[in-house]
């Protein structure tokens, strides 16, 4: 069933998933939607060791891309717990307004 | 037809996550990222790791994205309060991202030399064969990503709280 689908396809997807995130956090200001691009570079190299893992016929990348999710889902949580503690401050998520450490 | 599957989700998995980066309202970029996240649980059981699809789904279908949204709304952000970066900036993102892109295409165009499992074995993505290995080699980090989510929790909640008295 694999056989149809090269490792190459696969390499090629993930970068350009990858690179679609890391165009959205140098290019958006809310900091929501930067988090969000953070999860999908994430997810790009889920999957890219997953595909790997199938090709190799090797459970540990499977079991790495397990705890990659779960290190994931406490950065989010901590990651949204901060942003909303910077909104009840700054009343906003301009991720260019926190430059309070520069001076 | 696995190709023409792989091919299908992997279209739609790019135009969605474009969608997510380039829609100018938040609450549209959370749904578009969901249908992201639903094509890769489907390129995850086209490669048979059905586990993986399984939790994919619900860490971040079921759990993430509803934490964001969830957040989105108690902050209430919506088009008008959305903060844009100037033009230039935009332009040398892009410039940026697809200056990595080439570079990371022109390093994996040498050509990998991947050599193919000696017995390939197709269940090795299913939660008997993940969970036994889970829970044999990687015991000792799997308790420790116990901890992990322990502590992460005490940290958002202090974080969250609105005076704190220590």
């Amino acid at each position: 069933m694999l056989e149809a689908v090269p490792i190459e396809y696969f390499l090629y997807l993930c970068t350009l998933l990858f690179v679609i995130g890391v165009f959205g956090v140098l290019t958006r200001r809310n900091a929501i939607v930067v988090l969000m691009c953070i999860e999908l570079m994430l997810n790009a190299v889920n999957l890219l060791l997953a595909a790997f893992s199938t090709y190799l016929s090797d459970a540990q990348g499977q079991i790495l891309v397990f705890f990659i999710m779960v290190v994931a889902a406490a950065e989010a949580a901590v990651g949204l717990g901060i942003l909303v503690m910077i909104y009840r401050n700054t009343k906003s998520t301009d991720i260019s307004l926190l430059d309070q450490l520069r001076n | 037809m696995t190709l023409a599957i792989f091919l299908t989700l992997a279209v739609i998995a790019v135009i969605t996550a474009l969608l997510v980066v380039l829609s100018r309202n938040p609450v549209h970029s959370v749904l578009y990222l969901i249908l992201t996240f639903f094509t890769i649980a489907g390129l995850y059981i086209l490669l048979n790791a059905q586990f993986l699809a399984v939790v994919h789904i619900i860490v971040y279908s079921g759990a993430i994205m509803v934490l964001f949204l969830f957040v989105m709304m108690l902050l209430n952000l919506n088009k008008d309060t959305e903060p844009q970066k100037s033009n230039l900036w935009k332009i040398g993102g892009a410039v940026a991202a697809g200056m990595l892109l080439v570079t990371l295409v022109g390093a994996m165009r040498g050509g990998i030399e991947l050599q193919a499992a000696a017995q390939p074995n197709s269940q090795v993505g299913l939660v008997e064969n993940l969970g036994k290995v889970l829970f044999t080699d990687f015991v000792v980090p799997f308790e420790i990503a116990g901890i992990l989510f322990l502590a992460a929790m005490v940290g958002a909640v202090l974080v969250g709280k609105r005076d704190l008295k220590l």
